[in-house]
């Protein structure tokens, strides 16, 4: 390695930080925000964009509690609860879950592999806008009454123009194929980010596992979310030009539709899981104060379930009537996918074993994940047992189950990440003591919310119904589901304020409140525009606990590593490193910041609207916006930007 | 830390509690009246000892790992090793239980829904938001309720020319969907005579909630006494209010949507109405079958179950009077 190990972390103190500053910092105010290109207020946005669909979303869940808490309620009618319950099924998914952990990702990826920037920061920007503007195109149909109520998966013919006439459907078509693109751009943005610009020294090994799930999840999102695009691509097709591709009254193949929504459907499950599971696996380790267990089994996992993930979307399908013995593999493949959660779980075990650990509000949050997703993964094993899938599928057991999942081990996980993370983004922390009492509120509202629908399905409950007789011995099952519904709102409440109050309030964090290994641990909180003055050299898993002081790099003058210094964050630069052992390799020049991203997704926003609206006109603006924004991009390099 | 685990054991109890107290009164999947559902519950008790045993182990591993450094300053040391505790862990008892679920699988899907001889022969076509019913070889037509005699092997066709539903009576067994230009045929047998909630469990639109039947397993006797009944067409109404009530069906919209084998009224839209005074529900089990619900389902059925497909009828009250008649002696 050319670099040297000399320069320590004090050599940060000699580079003009105010220099730096001017060079990195966004412009202020309007011109600012719709400009900048920085992964961390991009990050930032995401959650915080995120979040807001989150509590709009959990709002109507709690509408929906509030109808079905006693039989034969008027709370809603079933045309208003059709349109709730689709709602909140897609905006969970896509609006909060699959955006958030980008999020997280955004924020932290970088910062753990002690780089100035994400690979293609413009992409970066461009994704958000994207997701932005898919969520009010979305939320638009709500705003105007026209929501889709085709349940969040848009089953075909439902969906088709013969049974869903209206507008509604649409804006749903059309908004997964436009969110769509905000998460495919993003994972070829963290699968680069990952390979090529980790610090000098971090070797493919002593990757954290925060970034392996990352990639794991970017590699499922590349190969998962075409899937759907085209799904639902299909399905407009055929709304709005009248083509027959999953129109079966016209020849078209209704089943078709269905692979398509779940081979990208259960990959999408991991997709939001992994990521979780990612956290986790930080938060336990820093907490318990010692390394994870067994960490190349754990990374091995969460490759291994990229890839099993695309082999069990047919359980999804064990009531359509396909052939026993085709969908018998499916049901193996299910079962097989076990195993690598079963060996992340058996880690986390492992390192809290032998650890001591301290029940910090992220540390509450993650055994609370353990517990919660524990049983939401047997009940997972169990629906792949088809026989007994054909009984409980479509009934309130996969209520239960698949909030158990995606809720509690999703959701959980996040929780804990904010009361992790959030000190690093802001410089405060969140109060413990509301930490723990959000948490209570949490994990017991979950269970009283959740529990009870396991048993629900096995009382006969079918799914997605707006109302249901009394006398069939569901009544109070469902009163104590709502009840705990309101009591896990409660939490979550608790936590916004909290959050609320830290962002101003806080106690002040400093670089690194919980003690930690990684390198986001070693700069600033918040960091610098640049991250990282000087760029750490590693030689551990865990540099922040064997590395004492943090050495840094220095150029060399060659190269390189002409990047790696105070020099290449002067020069708006961060270096490039070797795929497998990160060798310095060059220098990659940043792109300063640019309003590119937020005209080309406006660009594609308004031919969405086009399309949306059957407005040729407004396709066509839309259309040429997109083309010169794209070719002014193409045009400018990041060199000349420099 | 005890307390952590309280609200799970205490809804583990309140699992066996509740399915125990209130299988009387539900469509329970764990009081079989089928041989699938028999079949399904047993894979399903299998898989509840093993989960419970799983979940209190590893929940277990959890909280001691969780408290086990306490008063330490590093933890305490453990001579398991690491890979070696994921690996037995994470892997090999996993790996176990999975082969006995996976042999479950095979075991209980290979037994389920095969061909036998002489079935009874039903279709059934998935409407919004109802059931048509047929009996190809008695050739007779009727709405949601399914007659079935119990021991004998049933097949049931299913279709839709609409949307996707799901056919789902679980005392008697799992779904199987009902798809546009797709025949799916359910087979499985009744063992014990009873009136069986079924239920649509495939999101189908407005109605979705309110779109269920009923499936009646009484025995062979009986069952072939109700057979003969519907094979034989309607007589003449046998009161001068009944034949009052069939002039007004026959001059009201009714007999577009609906048949009534024997008269004129050949109307396929609406359920075929030639057994509606014998059946236990309307609108597809929404109501009870009462002089009063008819009456409120006929002159505005969309206060009952809103946006089905049956407009309100307009009749002066001798006249729906004398239709609630005809519909009631329609047995």
């Amino acid at each position: 390695m050319a670099v040297t190990d000399v320069p320590s972390q004090e050599t940060h103190g000699e580079v003009d930080a105010e220099e730096l500053e001017e060079i990195w910092a966004d412009a202020p105010g309007v011109p600012g925000f719709f400009s900048t290109i920085d992964h961390k207020r991009i990050g930032m946005r995401y959650i915080y964009t995120a979040f807001f669909f989150f509590f709009v979303s959990g709002l109507m869940a709690l509408v929906m509690r509030s109808q079905l808490a006693a039989p034969n309620n008027h709370v809603v009618g079933p045309e208003t609860y059709n349109q709730l319950m689709t709602i909140h099924g897609t905006t969970m998914i896509f609006l909060f879950n699959t955006p958030v952990l980008a999020g997280f990702g955004n924020y932290i990826l970088p910062l753990q592999l002690g780089t100035r920037d994400m690979a293609f920061p413009r992409l970066n920007a461009f994704s958000y806008w994207i997701f932005v503007l898919s969520g009010i195109f979305f939320f638009a149909s709500f705003l105007i009454g026209k929501a889709p109520d085709g349940g969040w998966f848009g089953y075909v013919p439902l969906t088709d123009k013969a049974f869903s006439p209206g507008i509604n459907l649409d804006f749903w078509g059309l908004a997964i194929v436009f969110v769509g693109i905000s998460t495919t751009v993003g994972a070829v943005n963290f699968i680069v980010t990952t390979f090529k610009m980790r610090a000098p020294g971090m070797t493919i090994n002593r990757v954290p596992i925060f970034v392996w799930s990352i990639l794991s999840m970017a590699f499922m999102v590349l190969f998962a979310v075409p899937a759907v695009t085209l799904a639902a691509g299909l399905l407009e097709l055929d709304r709005l030009f009248g083509t027959a591709f999953v129109n079966p009254h016209l020849g078209g193949s209704v089943l078709l539709y269905q692979h398509l929504f779940w081979f990208w459907g259960h990959p999408e499950v991991y997709i939001l899981f992994v990521p979780a599971t990612g956290m986790i696996s930080m938060i336990i380790p820093v907490m318990a104060r010692r390394p994870l267990a067994a960490y190349l089994w754990v990374a091995t996992a969460l490759i291994a379930v990229a890839f099993i993930s695309f082999g069990v979307w047919v359980h999804h399908m064990f009531a359509t009537g396909m052939p026993v013995q085709a969908m018998s593999f499916f049901s193996a493949v299910s079962l097989i996918i076990v195993l690598p959660s079963g060996v992340q779980f058996f880690a986390w075990i492992a390192t809290m074993w032998k650890g001591r650990v301290r029940f910090t509000t992220p540390m509450l949050f993650g055994i609370g994940f353990l517990l919660i997703f524990l049983l939401g993964g047997i009940t997972g094993a169990m629906l792949a047992v088809m026989p007994f899938d054909w009984q409980v599928t479509d009934s309130y057991f996969v209520v239960a189950h698949f909030h158990y999942v995606l809720n509690g081990a999703v959701v959980f996980p996040i929780f804990g990440a904010i009361y992790f993370w959030y000190p690093k983004m802001s410089g405060r922390r969140l109060s413990e003591r509301w930490g723990h009492i959000s948490f209570w509120l949490m994990f017991v509202g979950f269970n009283l919310a959740f529990f009870g629908m396991h048993i629900l399905g096995f009382l006969g409950m079918p799914r997605r119904i707006a109302t249901y007789p009394s006398g069939l011995g569901w009544d109070d099952l469902n009163m104590i589901s709502t009840i705990g519904g309101f009591i896990f709102a409660v939490g979550t409440g608790v936590t916004l304020i909290n959050w609320f109050h830290a962002r101003w309030w806080g106690k002040p964090a400093g670089n690194d409140p919980w003690d930690g290994d990684s390198l986001e641990w070693s700069t600033t909180s918040p960091p610098p525009e640049y991250n990282f003055a000087s760029i750490p050299v590693v030689a551990s898993r865990h540099p922040l606990w064997d590395q004492r002081p943090l050495p840094t790099a220095s150029s060399t003058g060659d190269e390189a590593t002409k990047s790696l210094g105070p020099e290449g964050a002067e020069h708006h630069e961060t270096p490039e490193t070797t795929g497998l052992d990160a060798r310095p390799q060059g220098t990659l020049d940043l792109p300063h910041p640019t309003y590119l991203p937020f005209l080309l997704a406006c660009g594609i926003a308004v031919f969405f609207v086009g399309l949306l609206i059957k407005a040729i006109l407004v396709g066509v603006i839309g259309a040429a916006a997109l083309v010169i924004a794209l070719t002014w991009w193409a045009w400018r390099t990041e060199v000349d930007l420099a | 830390m005890r307390g952590r685990r309280a609200p799970l054991a205490l809804a583990v109890v309140l699992l066996t509690t509740f399915v125990a107290c209130s299988t009387k009164r539900s469509p329970s999947i764990v009081d079989p009246k089928g041989s699938e559902a028999h079949t399904i519950a047993g894979v399903w008790w299998l898989m509840f000892g093993l989960a419970t045993a799983v979940y209190v182990i590893v929940g277990g591993f959890i909280i001691v790992a969780a408290v086990r450094g306490r008063g330490t300053k590093e933890g305490r040391p453990s001579r398991v090793r690491d890979n070696t505790f994921v690996w037995v862990g994470g892997i090999i008892v996993p790996a176990v239980i999975l082969v006995v679920l996976g042999a479950a699988t095979v075991h209980a899907s290979n037994s389920l829904r095969k061909p036998e001889t002489n079935p009874l022969r039903i279709e059934v076509v998935g409407k919004r938001w109802w059931w048509a019913v047929s009996y190809p070889d008695q050739k007779f037509d009727t709405a949601n309720e399914v007659h079935i005699p119990v021991g004998r092997p049933i097949e049931i066709g299913l279709d839709s020319d609409n949307v996707i539903h799901s056919f789902w009576v679980p005392q008697l067994g799992g779904k199987v969907d009902l798809i546009p230009g797709q025949h799916n045929v359910w087979r499985f047998k009744a063992t014990k005579e009873g009136t069986f909630r079924g239920e649509c469990a495939e999101y189908c639109g407005l109605e979705h909630a309110k779109m269920n039947f009923l499936v009646v397993a009484q025995s062979a006797a009986s069952f072939d006494t109700w057979a003969l009944r519907h094979q034989q067409p309607q007589s003449e109404p046998a009161s001068q209010l009944a034949a009052n009530g069939q002039v007004v069906f026959m001059r009201a919209p009714c007999a577009g949507c609906h048949t009534i084998r024997g008269t004129t009224a050949h109307g396929t839209i609406g359920p075929d109405l030639t057994d509606i005074g014998s059946r236990l529900t309307l609108g597809a089990n929404t109501v009870p079958n009462t002089e009063g619900y008819l009456s409120g389902w006929i002159v505005n059925s969309q206060t009952i179950k809103p946006g089905n497909l049956m407009p309100p009828i307009p009749l002066s009250s001798n006249d729906l009077q004398a239709l609630v008649a005809y519909l009631r002696s329609l047995k």
